[in-house]
This record gives C-alpha cells, structure tokens and sequence, in this order.
C-alpha cells in the first residue's frame, strides 16, 4: 500500500515541479518579445514522466491484488474529527484501477504533443491532469467517508481546473459553471448519504458502515442518494447535462480521461454503496436496469443528432454508462433473486464495459483530438475523406467505431455479450420477472447496439471517408509520434481483449467476487454454460479474423485480382458530382431523428426553397438537451425565483458581512449558554 | 464435432446462389414471362471473379477490404446454423448472439464502403439501411427470446433440437407468430419487396442496391455471395423453426430440409410478385410490428 501512495505523491510532486517549469517558458515570450517556437517541452515531459512512474508504481499493489494476494492496508490517524486516513484496496477498487493505470500515461504522453503548439502557461493544466489522476487513485483507494469525500472534491475541482483551460472562449467558462454545478449536485447527495450511513454506524470507516444494520427504509433512503450522489458524476439520464458540455470544452486528452475514466468513478463508487448497504432488495435492481435502459437509449439518440464530433463522443459516453448500468442492475438483481449465474454475467459484463469503455471511448477523443489538431475543425458536415491523409488515426478510430458498437472480433461485442446472456440465462427459471428482465435486456441491448453502430457508422463515415466538405480539410495532416502511439496502443488492446475474453472475465472476477460477497466457485459453476459460450465466442472471432484475411488474399490473387482502374464515383449518371453534394452528417442521421423526434425536440431553421431556380438556401438544425431544456432550466429559474430576496443580503460590503458573522456567533453562545442553564 | 459436421455449412455455401434462381423464376412465371436460368447468379459470380475491379477516386482501403469482411461474416454465419437435430459444427451457449452481430459487423462494412464513394445516392441507401436495422435488430431477439424460453437452453443448436412434430401441438402459436416476424425481417434485411426493390438501381427509394453502386469484378462477385449466403441464413432460420425435421430419422431430414429453403425461397418470390412496395416511412411500421408479433409470442408463452 506504501508503494501505491508513493505513487500518488510521485504524480502530485511532478505536476508541482511541471508548474515551475511551464511558468518559466510563460514567461519567456515576454522577455523575447514574441512566443519562442523552440521551447524545451520540459514542463510537458517532466509531467508525464511523472504520471508513468506513479502510475508504474501503483500498478504494483494493484496487479497483486488482483492475483489474490492480500495487499496491507493503511491506516494513519488524522486529526479531521470522525476521519481517519485508512487506504486499501480489494478486487473492486484494484480493478477500477487498472483504467486509470492505463489511460492516464497514455494521454499524458499524447498531451505532451497535443499541447506543444499551445502559447498559453500550461502550468495549470499539467498540475491539475496530475492532481486528477492521483484523486482517482486515491479515491479507488479510500476507507473511510471522509476521506472518500475529501478526494472526491479534489477529483471535482481538479477536473474543473482542466475544463476551463480554453477559458478565453464563453462557451468553455460557460461548461466548466455546468461541471461545477452538476457535479456539486452530487457531492451534496454523498455529504447526507455519509452523514447518514455514518450515524447509523457510529463511525465514517468503510468497516464498520458495511458491518451496520440498516432497517429497510433507511437503506432505500441511502441508495436513492448514491444514485443521485454518483450517478450525477457517472452521467446517469437526466443528471448527464454535464457531460455533452464539459468533454468537448476540454483539451482532448482530457476529455478522453474524463470520460473514458473519471466517469466510471461514479460507477465505482455506486458499487462501493451497494457494498455498504447489505442485501439489496429487488427494487434497487429494477431501478438500476430501468436508469441503464434510460441512459443508454436516451443518450445514443440525442448522440445520433449531434454534429459536433466530441459532443456526439460525450453523448455515446451516456449511452456505455446505460449499458453498464444495466449489467450491474441485472447482478443486482440477480443478488436479490439469489441467482449467482445472474450475479457474476451481470455483474460481469457491466464491470468489464467499464474497461472496455474506458479503452475505446480515450481512443475515440483521441482520435477526435488528432481530427482536431490535423483538420481545424469538429463539425462533422465541415470534415471528410480524412482517412487518405490521417491514416493512422482513421484506422484507430475504425477499431474503436466497431468496438463501441459492441461488434465482433473487438472487445465492446466481449462485454455486451455477456449482459445478453445474463438476460437470457435467467429466463430459463420460467419466473414472471425473470422474463421481463429478458425482454428488457435483449430488447434494450439490441436496440443500443442498432443505433450505436449507425452513430458510429455517421461519425467515422462522415469525418474519414468520402470527399472534405470544407478546403480546410482537404489539407489535414497525420498527427507525430507521440499522438499515434496511444492510439496504436488502445487499438491494439481492443482487439486483443476482444480475442482474449475468458481471460479478460477472470480479470473481472475479483471485483465480481467483492459484488457478490461469496467464492469464485460457486460463482462459476452455475454459469459454466455462459463461460463455455465466450471461448466459442472468441474461436468464432479468431475465424472470422483468418477468413476474411483468407478471402481478400484470395480475391487479390485472381487472374485479375489487381487490375485497377480508377474513376470518378457513379453518380446514376450526373456528371460532374461536387464535395457538396455528398450526403451529410445530418441527413445521414435524419431518417432516425425524425423516428425518436419526441426525445430529441431538434430546431430545424429554413430549407424551404421558393421559386423555379433558387439561388440562396439555408438550412440548420440544432438539437439542445432534452433534460436541460425541459427538466433543469425550469427547476433553476424556479429557485433562482425562490432565493432572489435573499440575493439582498450579499451585496458585497465586507464590513457588513463581518456583522453577520459577529451576529450569528453572538446567537450561538446565547443559545448554547442558554442550553446549560 | 467432426467433418461430416461441416457438410451442412458447405451445402450452403454451394446451393446458396440457387435461391435467388428460384426467386426469379417465381416471378417470372408469375409476370409471365420464361425467366432467366435458374444457376444465372453462379453464371455471373464466375463471369465477375475473372474481371478486373474500378474503384472511384474518392474511396479508400475501405471499400476494399469491404466485401472480404462481409463475405466471411456471411460464411461464419452458416457455419452457426443448425439444420435441425443435426448440431452445426460450431454451435456454443449464445451463439445466437454471435450470428445477429456478425450480420451487423456485415452490414458496418457495407454501410461504410457505401459511405466511401462520397455518392450522395449511397450515403441515402446507408443511412436507410443503419435506420431499419436499428429496428430489425430487437425484433430478432425479441423472437430469440421466446424460443430460448420454450427450450430453455442458450444455444442454436439445442433450441432447435429441442423443436418438434409435438412442439406443435402444444405451441404451434408460438412458432408461427415468431416465423412470421422473422420472415418479414428476412425480407427486410435481404432488401426484398415490399421493403426494398432489388431489381431497382435508380430509383430514390432503394435501400441495399444504391450502397453497392460502386462494386465491380471480383468485389461485386463477394457481395453477390454474401448477398445469397444472407438469403439463405434467414431461411435457415424460418424452416428450423417450422418445419419439424427434427422428427424425421437424420437421412431424411437433409433432402427435406432443402426442400424446405426451395419453398421459402418460392414464397418470397411469391410475396415479391403480388405484393407492391411499401412507402419508405411505413417500412419502420411493419419493422415494429414483427417486434410486436414477437412480444405478443412471448406474452402467449407467459399465460401459460
């Protein structure tokens, strides 16, 4: 455990060090009179260099935990009343470790290249990236509420921090006010969740909260707040308002942190609740499915009617929180059904998506960082035919496009297969409920997966093939080293996890096992079945692999199996076909918009053409968010209507707020003095 | 599994391209006229496969790579299929799941290799077809769903062992309140009449043909195949389900079997000659309502 905080100060010390080093090339401009072009980089450096030794140095305990070895806890007194600095780990928090351990070095290094050309202090944005992953780690680590929550705001402000980098522009102060609020949201709801817990077990340890006996209404009162409470960090439908705003404000590389890692924290942390809270009733994993089912439908539709490429990225980001979120409601369920097949599929497969999750959805805000950087833009009907000039980063952002459709050989099919077969699995009792699961999970699942794959059909369609939309396009260029080699790296691991899935479960199994609070066996045995399914699953893949390298060398070496030629697109006969003219983002996705037009409310401006020949047309749609819109702009403006008197007490003299505070002391010691007496 | 198990996968692959023979000549028959021979596609595979290709200038490796994917999603695909009680050489708890998803891993590369060509007439036909699958897609599990709740296991091949002559008497319903939501899936997704019109290549309305606009020699061919393969597949599927070979001793129930796919394909161009095409916005009706036909089984299987 001493090497995992090591390692934790490793990353906070190197950012310290990267805030001196940055500030003094801020600096340096100034004194030259003109931004020096051939700066050292050594903030940049010195700072990732810092995340893959602390990361290296955590790995250590964690991989132990994971192969069953007992790592020692550690517990340092602290003087905050009721806190205490306990860290450990165990197969849940060793496993939501290894995303951070994997992504965070990776975007670091990526960082180091996508922030060279950046005139700003970068100061900043290095300290808090660093802060950021040491809160996760440490967060993962935490025994104790206080020490849980402590982290936790260092977690929300770091990230923050990293949002308003771009803080010149509105839009971006304007995303990172949203952050601040909607994840301030939540914390609150954990402030009463531990307050509460807490009282109920005389103590903020994780220990003796998992050892407290709750009657029913309490414990029901305490998971709806860590819903609230984490599921606003996760993105659950409706609290994800955040998500489509802060991710694209961000610098790349962070987005692809924020969501493909510093989401799921909120997913560890409804799973470190459901520890503490004992046997879950069957409602809690109703509500769980039916927030999966929400999430993910919800936010693969509002992903499909984006035009901006990182917005529709952070919406598909809701949809993969649905989906495990489904899973874990189904392993909830399964608990409370007393189904084990149920508990570790469910479990399982949720669990896993979070890897998997994490692997793909970096990879895409990579790739859609390197569009950025390569193209100058991220509107989908601006870009196109990148894949000829980009072809690294097309290639990745292919690889992660299948995978985050859940299609085979990749490893997003590896984890949606097994919630598939949670539902399936459990209809074969014959019960009433266990059917409607099924028919909730397949239905569900299929339906996200059809629309995932022609969201990701839009996006990598429209930003990668075809003809540029836009003259600045036509002149992308690849991105350097250090931005492709994560992104080879990521690609890589999804195919590989989706060749190696039996192995990829037994990774899960520890987290499954602190879930299901039983053996590995009795786990195992009952969906022996299922598991035998996931290697015919990866023999089927690996086929499909060896065939279609087979059928291409095979359509290569025809008598005139490489005779080319080359020519214009058919056109059903128009001659002279212009960039224009290609189908756009939008109208790729109209046919399904107009379907779920109920949820999405999209504006839609001009289009209509007068005349016999028309010269000006203009049409724009704009889709806001539902939930924002509908739900939380009438709820504030409510309460801002309801506070506003209290508005004329905070009128900004100090002298006057010096009485408040001298008034209210003043109550309190009458008070309190007249409690004695 | 043993060799012999690979027989079933290879009659596909072989007898696959007579379907559409059969088809044509439905229609034929029916339009009146004499129709063109029944082996005309294995003519025009072998014709294609000894052509050489042109490729737009605006496509990329992927259109390319396209028809190879496709053609071996296809070709895993027959090897998933039982036929009847005889397992399929691989069969595997949730293969189910596998097959439904190389289909969609199938129609990704089409839709992208469409989408490559930067052709405004197949970026429409794409982004039809990503909008019907997204529909399909649920009423095929949903119909999964109740023949994994009639057999209770998870896998193909023991769900349709587990169909037989007396599965009708108690639940024939079922069967064929899930054959028909397949079968309309089944034309819906090999682009048949009412949903889509094969023989149409210029026409605003069509769906699957506009994305392989841009195919010639050799690709054409393996989209052709792939094409036939899918045809076939879904037959697969629907005479499993309702045809009791299962009953008959196992050297009987491969002619019949064939026979079965021969009517299936007979009745799609049955279906294909009396029917007219469907406006595009109805076709996601018909979509939900064999989702619906599906659910309505698996409500039926719940009163009992």
């Amino acid at each position: 455990m001493e090497l995992f905080i090591s390692g934790c100060v490793i990353l906070v010390f190197s950012g310290a060090v990267a805030v001196f080093l940055g500030r003094s090339r801020a600096a340096s401009p100034t004194r030259s009179g003109a931004a020096d072009p051939t700066h050292s980089g050594a903030a940049e450096w010195t700072a990732a260099l810092g995340v893959w030794l602390g990361c290296g140095m955590a790995l250590i305990p964690v991989v132990e935990t994971l192969a069953g070895r007992l790592v020692q806890p550690l517990h340092v007194a602290w003087s905050m009343p009721g806190g205490s600095l306990s860290f450990g780990l165990d197969g849940l928090s060793a496993f939501f470790c290894l995303p951070i351990l994997l992504i965070s070095p990776l975007a670091a290094l990526y960082g180091c290249e996508y922030l060279a050309h950046e005139k700003k202090s970068l100061g900043s944005i290095l300290f808090f990236y660093n802060v950021l992953v040491a809160s996760m780690l440490l967060l993962m680590a935490a025994r104790n509420g206080l020490l849980f929550l402590v982290v936790w705001e260092i977690m929300a402000i770091s990230s923050f921090f990293l949002v308003v980098f771009d803080d010149e522009h509105a839009h971006v102060r304007q995303a990172g006010w949203i952050y601040l609020i909607a994840t301030h949201i939540g914390t609150a709801a954990l402030l009463v969740f531990f307050a509460l817990l807490g009282r109920q077990a005389n103590s903020l340890d994780f220990e003796a909260m998992a050892a407290a006996k709750l009657a029913p209404a309490m414990a029901t009162i305490l998971f709806a707040l860590a819903v609230v409470g984490f599921g606003s960090k996760a993105g659950f439908f409706p609290l994800h308002v955040w998500l489509p705003e802060a991710h694209p404000a961000a610098p790349s590389h962070v987005s692809a942190l924020m969501s493909g890692v510093m989401i799921k924290t909120g997913i560890y942390g409804l799973l470190r609740a459901l520890t503490l809270l004992g046997e879950p009733p069957a409602a809690w994993g109703w509500t769980l499915v039916g927030i999966g089912l929400a999430s993910g439908l919800l936010g693969v539709i509002l992903a499909l009617a984006q035009n901006d490429l990182k917005r529709l990225l952070a919406y598909c980001s809701v949809e993969n929180i649905g989906v495990i979120t489904l899973g874990i409601g189904t392993g909830v369920l399964g608990l409370a059904w007393n189904q084990p097949g149920l508990v570790l599929l469910g479990f399982g497969g949720g669990i896993l998506h979070v890897l998997n999750h994490a692997i793909f959805k970096s990879l895409l805000f990579f790739g859609a960082g390197a569009v950025v950087h390569g193209a100058g833009t991220r509107d989908l009907n601006h870009l196109g035919g990148l894949f000829k000039s980009m072809r690294w980063t097309g290639a990745a952002f292919l690889v992660a496009s299948a995978a985050i459709a859940g299609l085979p050989p990749f490893n997003g099919f590896v984890s949606e297969f097994l919630i598939y077969v949670a539902g399936f699995s459990s209809i074969r009792t014959g019960a009433t409920e266990t059917i409607i699961l099924a028919i909730l999970v397949a239905g569900g699942l299929a339906m996200i997966g059809g629309l995932a794959a022609a969201c990701f059909a839009k996006a990598f369609g429209t930003v990668f093939l075809g003809e540029p939309r836009s003259p600045q396009t036509a002149k992308a260029h690849e991105v350097g080293a250090a931005m492709r080699w994560p992104m080879a790296v990521l690609a890589v691991l999804c195919l590989g996890i989706g060749l190696l899935a039996p192995w990829a479960l037994k990774m899960v199994l520890p987290a499954v096992r602190v879930m299901a609070g039983t053996d590995t066996a009795s786990l195992i045995e009952p969906s022996a079945g299922a598991l035998r399914g996931l290697s015919g699953v990866v023999w089927a893949s690996a086929g499909l692999l060896v065939l279609a390298g087979c059928l291409f060398v095979i359509r290569r070496s025809l008598p005139r199996g490489r005779e080319e030629a080359s020519t214009g697109t058919w056109d059903c006969g128009y001659a002279r076909p212009t960039a224009r003219m290609q189908y756009t983002a939008t109208s790729f996705a109209q046919p399904l918009t107009d379907l779920f037009q109920v949820f999405l409310g999209t504006r839609k401006q001009g289009g209509l053409l007068q005349g016999f020949f028309p010269k000006n047309a203009a049409f724009a749609t704009r889709t806001p968010d539902a939930a924002r819109e509908r739900l939380f702009a009438p709820l504030f403006l409510a309460i801002d209507r309801c506070v506003a008197p209290i508005r004329r007490m905070q009128h900004g003299r100090v002298h006057e707020y010096l009485l408040y505070i001298a008034i209210v002391l003043v109550v309190l010691l009458i008070w309190k003095a007249g409690g004695q007496s | 599994m043993t060799i012999t198990h690979w027989a079933l996968p290879l009659a596909a692959w072989i007898l696959a391209p007579l379907m559409l023979g059969i088809i044509n000549r439905v229609k034929a028959i029916f339009a009146g006229r004499r129709g063109q021979p029944l082996l005309q596609l294995y003519y025009d595979l072998f014709k294609l496969l000894r052509k050489g290709s042109v490729y737009s200038r605006s496509t990329s490796i992927v259109i390319r790579l396209a028809p190879s994917v496709t053609l071996a999603c296809m070709a895993i695909c027959t090897a998933l299929l039982p036929w009847g009680s005889l397992r399929a050489p691989a069969a595997f708890a949730g293969d189910i799941i596998l097959l439904a998803y190389l289909l969609g891993l199938a129609r990704f590369a089409t839709v992208l290799a469409a989408l490559d060509t930067g052709s405004a007439f197949e970026g429409m036909g794409a982004s039809r077809e990503v909008q019907f699958a997204a529909l399909a897609e649920p009423a095929f599990f949903l119909g999964m769903l109740v023949l994994v709740l009639h057999s209770g296991a998870l896998g193909l091949s023991n769900i349709m062992a587990g169909l037989s002559a007396a599965t009708w008497q108690t639940s024939g319903i079922l069967l064929i309140l899930v054959a028909c939501s397949w079968f309309v899936l089944l034309l819906t997704e090999n682009s048949r009449i009412p949903i889509d019109d094969p023989n149409t290549h210029l026409e605003l309305t069509m769906i699957h043909e506009v994305m392989v606009l841009d195919y010639s020699g050799p690709d054409f061919a393996y989209i052709l195949y792939g094409a036939s393969l899918k045809l076939w597949i879904f037959a697969a599927l629907i005479v499993n389900l309702i045809v009791p070979v299962q009953s008959l001793p196992v050297w009987g129930q491969v002619p019949l079997f064939l026979l079965a796919i021969g009517v299936v394909a007979m009745l799609v161009g049955v279906v294909e000659s009396i029917l007219a095409r469907l406006r595009l916005h109805q076709v996601p009706k018909i979509l939900i309502g064999s989702a619906a036909l599906s659910l309505i089984a698996l409500i039926v299987k719940l009163m009992d």
